[in-house]
């Protein structure tokens, strides 16, 4: 079944809002805050968008304002991939 | 008679003098002010078929389109995926006013640099874009930064953001105008806000002055969608020789040709360059603003347009009389019943080829909210350099015009004070007078 992987997402990042000077998203981010990373709540909501079209899922509101590093993103995405196969 | 928008007095309250100390130039004909201003100088002409769209279903298909320019390379990736191509070429034509004004806008106080831009309909190409997402795709399928990337406002908004520019700023739409009303404002604000005036207004937040202002403007809008809204004025070449569609004040005009990119210029105080040892390009002299009478008004100037007003009211804010002016950049629309109007506002204050008069946006188009900011860059560089640069396109001026027009190579001479005229859709008139130090 489909799962979001940090690679995917770092694609995606890049693909919807880039990425910030001084920032290396290929490096070690899975808990580092998405501010930290350069990315408002802007930038995640054009990610969040994006990965709800690829994945055709929707996420609920609360992700954006809970998902404050790459590891809580994709924790919450899977566990609603997990729901759609359920 | 015209309605004065505007008309400044002259070192208004507290003596300051804006001068400018900056320019970034993006611009058909060059990126960067010296490649910009070698190619103005050689009459180059920018002027090409389009190729930012299929233009073949369109009656005007030449464009003056920046090339060789790659956001990609130029800007951080998080500022290109949220950003018209109008606000990348103005980020860059930022960047490259804050390296000529040898300046760290970080090391400025807080509330000590604002920016005030020109625009005309926004970013609309991305706008097209995701609206075309929206209509073909479904909702999901538009960007989040549609909510900014189209506003007419963006540039100055990521302008300040990028640089840490939080003095006063705002924004000027009135088309072609727009370029010189958005420095006859930043002028403004530096009068209000003097940098050596401390705490004078917390009300507005200038809590420490302000000594430099970032103006000017840079447009874009070489889509179907902005395309369209053009042809709608009626006012474009249908001509399909890039070499001779745009030939303003020619016999056979028959149009302007449209153009992307402009300028930013760094507007400063004389106090704040002086003391700082700027090098000084020159300073904003005069600037006055009139609009048109509503066509068939009936007014007491018999209906005269505002342009003849608006040129003296600049001169009047300067302190210069016509015989002390060496050259006017024109705006030279292209279309024959604006072209008369301007050349007898020239004649009537000049008198019959009283003055050098020069074109050199037939070489870029007309570039909008972009036009008459690279202008005021171009004027400023004659300054510097003793030379106008010609007209590109055009032979000779329609002999009825009486116009001592630069064509065909550039002219020496000591330029040490030049009037640039301006004017867009609707009825707006500007002119400033720019002024050797």
């Amino acid at each position: 079944m489909a799962r979001l992987t940090l690679d995917t997402l770092v694609r995606i990042m890049r693909e919807s809002a880039g990425e910030e000077e001084g920032v290396d998203l290929d490096g070690d981010i899975l808990d580092t805050l998405f501010i930290d990373l350069g990315y408002d709540s802007l930038a995640l909501l054009q990610t969040t968008g994006r990965i709800e079209r690829d994945f055709g899922i929707e996420l609920d509101d609360y992700v954006l304002a809970e998902a404050e590093t790459p590891r809580a993103l994709l924790e919450l995405v899977n566990a609603d991939l997990d729901e759609l196969v359920a | 008679m015209g309605a004065d928008r505007s008309a400044g007095t002259n070192a208004g309250a507290g003596g300051v003098r804006a001068v400018v100390t900056g320019l970034g130039v993006v611009a058909p004909t060059g990126i960067g002010v010296e490649a910009y201003w070698a190619a103005t100088l050689a009459g180059a002409n920018g002027i090409r078929r389009l190729t930012r769209f299929d233009p073949s279903s369109y009656p005007s298909q030449l464009a003056g389109e920046v090339v060789g320019y790659d956001a990609a390379e130029r800007l951080p990736s998080r500022l290109v995926a949220q950003t018209d191509r109008m606000t990348q070429l103005a980020l860059t034509a930022g960047g490259l006013a804050v390296a000529d004004a040898g300046i760290d806008p970080a090391a400025l106080p807080e509330y000590g640099a604002g920016v005030v831009t020109a625009a005309s309909g926004g970013g609309v190409e991305f706008g097209q874009r995701e609206l075309e997402a929206l209509w073909s795709k479904g909702r999901q399928h538009v960007s989040a930064y549609q909510s900014f990337a189209w506003f007419y406002a963006v540039n100055t908004g990521q302008l300040s953001i990028r640089h840490g520019l939080r003095g006063p700023s705002g924004v000027i739409v009135t088309e072609q105008a727009g370029g010189l009303d958005a420095v006859g404002h930043a002028r403004r604000h530096l009068r209000r806000s003097p940098a050596t005036d401390y705490g004078r207004s917390p009300a507005m937040g200038h809590s420490q002055g302000l000594s430099m202002v970032f103006s000017g403007g840079v447009d874009a809008a070489l889509s179907p969608w902005g395309w369209v809204a053009q042809l709608a004025t009626g006012l474009i070449s249908r001509g399909g020789d890039p070499a001779r569609a745009y030939r303003p004040f020619a016999a056979d005009a028959d149009g302007y040709v449209p153009g992307e990119g402009g300028a930013i210029l760094v507007v400063e105080s004389l106090a704040a360059a002086r003391a700082r040892g700027a090098r000084v390009y020159g300073e904003i002299a005069g600037y006055a603003a009139t609009l048109d009478p509503a066509p068939g008004s009936c007014s007491g100037s018999g209906g005269e347009p505002g342009l003849r007003r608006c040129a003296e009211l600049a001169l009047a804010d300067a302190g210069v009389l016509p015989g002390q002016v060496d050259a006017v950049v024109a705006d030279g629309a292209g279309v024959p019943s604006l072209d008369e109007v301007e050349a007898a506002a020239i004649g009537a204050i000049f008198g019959p080829r009283g003055v050098p008069v020069t074109v050199p946006k037939s070489g870029t188009g007309r570039l909008f909210s972009g036009g008459a900011a690279l202008d005021l860059a171009a004027a400023l560089l004659s300054m510097r350099d003793g030379v106008l640069p010609p007209t590109p396109g055009v032979d000779r001026p329609a002999a009825p015009y009486q116009l001592d027009l630069v064509t065909r190579a550039p002219r020496e001479l000591p330029v040490r004070t030049v009037l640039v005229l301006a004017r867009g859709y609707g009825g707006f008139n500007a002119a400033v007078v720019v002024r050797g130090m």
